[in-house]
This record gives C-alpha cells, structure tokens and sequence, in this order.
C-alpha cells in the first residue's frame, strides 16, 4: 500500500507545475553560491551548472522536458518584460551615446552583422543544417532577445538559448586575453567590442576589469541587442 | 507596490510591442520594439520614475535565472548536438574571435577618423587614474596580507 501511495504522489508531482518551478528556483539559489564563492568564474556561470543539474535530475526521473517546462513557464514568462526592463540601463548611459553615436552606430551595424554572417557561414561550410545555422546566428545576443530572433528566422529558441550562453562564457573568458593582446589600452573600445561579442556575461567579466569598460560593454550590449533585431532577418534572407 | 506598478509598466509596453509587430509584420520580436518604445519615452520623460526602476533592477539583478528554463531545453537537442557538435563548436568559437577582434577593430579606426579619441583622453585620466589608484592600493593591501 505504502509503495502504491508513493508512485501516486510521484504521478501527481511529475504532472504539476510545482515541481518544476521548485527545482529551477533551487538549482539557481545552488549554482549562484557556488558561482559568488568562486569570484564569479565565468566557467561556473550559474546557468551551466544549472542547467546541467536540471538536465540529470529529469534524466533520472525519466521526466520529460515538456513536463518540467509545465512549472518553469512561469519563470521563463518573466523574460519578455525583463527585455523590456533593459530600456532602462540604456537611458542612464544616453550622455555617452550622444558623445559617441558615430562611431557606435557603425561600429554595432558592422560587428552585429559580422557575428551573424560568420557564425551562419562557418557552420554552413561545415556541414551544419539549416535549423542549426538559423540557431547559431543571434549567438551574440542576450538570450531573451536571441530566443525571439531565432524563432523568429527559423532556428530553434531551446538551442539558440544554449549556444548563447556558451558564447557569452567563451567571449568572457578568452575576451579580455585577446584585447590584451592586440594592445589596446582604451577601455571604452575594449568594453564595446567585449558587449557586442558576449552580451551579459562578457559585460560581467568588464566589470571586474574597470568600472569604464563595464559601462561601455553594458551599452554596447543594449545597443547590440536591438541592432540584430532589426538587421538579422534581412540578413538571413540575403545570405539564404 | 512600487513593483507592482513598474513591472505593469512594463508588461503594457510589452502588450503595445506585441499588438505592433503582429499588427504591421514587424520581423523585430516584440518585447525588442516594446524596448525601443519605452526607451523613447524615457528620452522625451528626461527621467526614469521610481517604480520602474525598482521593477527593472529586481528582474535584472537575476536575468541568469529566466535562461534557465530555456537552457535545460538543450536535452530535446541531444541529437542534433551529436550528429553536429564540429560544425556547432567550430562555429562558436572562430565566429566569437572574429566579432570580438572585428569590433574593437572598427571602433579603433572610427575613434581616429572622427578624431574623437582626444575627448575621451581629455576627460578619462581622472577615471583612469582613479582605478590605478584603486589597484595599486588593492596590491598594496594584499602585499601585507
């Protein structure tokens, strides 16, 4: 009797919207600790060792994703106004886009479409499918907004999601050695090309570096985010 | 209830972003159009009201947690990932390289050409001279912890 009442419990927590909402909010309460304690090391990024948690959780449960996106919905809802909210920190650097609008413009309509037209390109000479291209293409761009471009130009918003953050991880680790190494010392130069590369998390790491080439990086991002919006889907028409 | 207020705030430019891009076949997703709106707003404001910051920074402050549903959607794309993780990994890397030694790059030479290297120049040594400050005084901590 006892096993019995176990397995119906089980049945109803797999079919609600509790648990995973549960499990995603304590996953992240989990990887953001361990992410503070180790100085925010961007190979601990909170959303990888998540992310990695979750997966073998459903793994073992033989939960289904479409079962545990019934509860994570609800957290997953929060990114449209949360794309909305970015508007925000835009406003509070508007002294710097009028001082450096020029150079900005053609600076973000330049590096967007080159992180399009090489992450499409490459993976197209490689083999990869056209899904997959159409899903790497807004890698540069923060998640919420990647996800809606990559729906919208035919990728798949689950992958693009992922790739993302792995791009972000990346510009985050190797950003600052490779600025380093071209000997650049402007860290308003430094910041933009870090933010249009690997949105939040690179402009997290320019933060650790001086307070000047997070801001740059915090703009660029912003910037970045709504440039590829309207240029990405032209590009991909052309390129297709 | 000043979060109340803002993150409505926010959800109505979200809903007017929706409604426009369904309404004229924006291809731009629409909380991005709702961004732009409300960052116009902000501009002919001059301000940016209290609950909406409260809102804005409480969403921000943990934008990681809301890629997390969509992160762990990676495992319906096992598959894929198998039978393209060359192409995939190549693509993220070189195509990461290129965009970040591309833009600092153009915004180099744009610096020199508009000649607006000099302003920033005239205006950062303060700053700069402050965070070597800030280093030097760090270093100097540690050198006697």
């Amino acid at each position: 009797m006892a096993k019995e009442g176990l397995s119906e419990i089980w049945v109803y927590l797999s079919a609600s919207p509790l648990t995973g909402l549960t499990i995603t909010l304590l996953a992240y309460s989990f990887s953001h600790r361990i992410y503070q304690a180790s100085h925010n090391n961007p190979l601990l990024h909170p959303v990888l060792i998540s992310a990695t948690l979750l997966i073998s959780f459903l793994l073992i449960t033989d939960t289904s994703y479409q079962d545990y996106f019934k509860g994570s919905q609800y957290i997953h809802f929060i990114l449209g106004p949360a794309t909305v909210a970015l508007a925000i920190p835009m406003y509070q650097q508007i002294s710097k886009i009028k001082q450096l609008w020029l150079p900005i413009t053609v600076t973000m309509i330049s590096g967007v479409s080159v992180a399009a037209i090489s992450s499409i390109l490459i993976s197209r000479v490689l083999g990869a499918s056209i899904e997959t291209q159409m899903s790497l293409a807004p890698k540069s761009v923060t998640a919420p907004v990647a996800m809606g471009i990559s729906e919208k130009i035919g990728g798949l918003p689950s992958l693009t999601a992922a790739l993302v953050v792995i791009t972000g991880i990346l510009g985050a680790i190797l950003g600052t050695k490779i600025l380093h190494a071209l000997k650049l010392k402007d860290h308003s130069i430094k910041g933009i090309a870090m933010g249009i590369t690997a949105h939040g998390i690179g402009t997290a790491r320019a933060f650790q570096v001086s307070s000047e080439m997070g801001a740059f990086s915090g703009l660029a991002m912003a910037l970045a985010t709504f440039t590829t919006a309207f240029i990405l889907p032209y590009l991909v028409r052309w390129l297709n | 209830m000043l979060f109340i207020n803002g993150l409505s705030v926010l959800l109505l430019y979200q809903l007017m972003g929706e409604v426009t891009v369904r309404w004229l076949g924006l291809p731009v997703p629409g909380p991005v159009l709702a961004m732009i709106m409300l960052f116009i707003s902000l501009v002919i404001k001059g301000s940016t009201p209290s609950a909406l910051q409260s809102s804005a920074n409480t969403i921000l402050s943990h934008l990681s947690l809301l890629f997390i549903p969509a992160g762990v959607g990676i495992m319906v794309h096992f598959e894929r990932l198998q039978n393209e993780w060359l192409p995939i990994s190549i693509a993220v890397l070189l195509s990461t390289v290129i965009t970040l030694v591309f833009s600092a790059t153009v915004m180099l030479l744009m610096n020199k050409m508009f000649n607006l290297s000099k302003k920033p120049t005239e205006d950062m040594p303060l700053n700069k001279s402050l965070d070597q400050l800030q280093k030097e005084l760090i270093e100097k901590e540690s050198d006697h912890g």
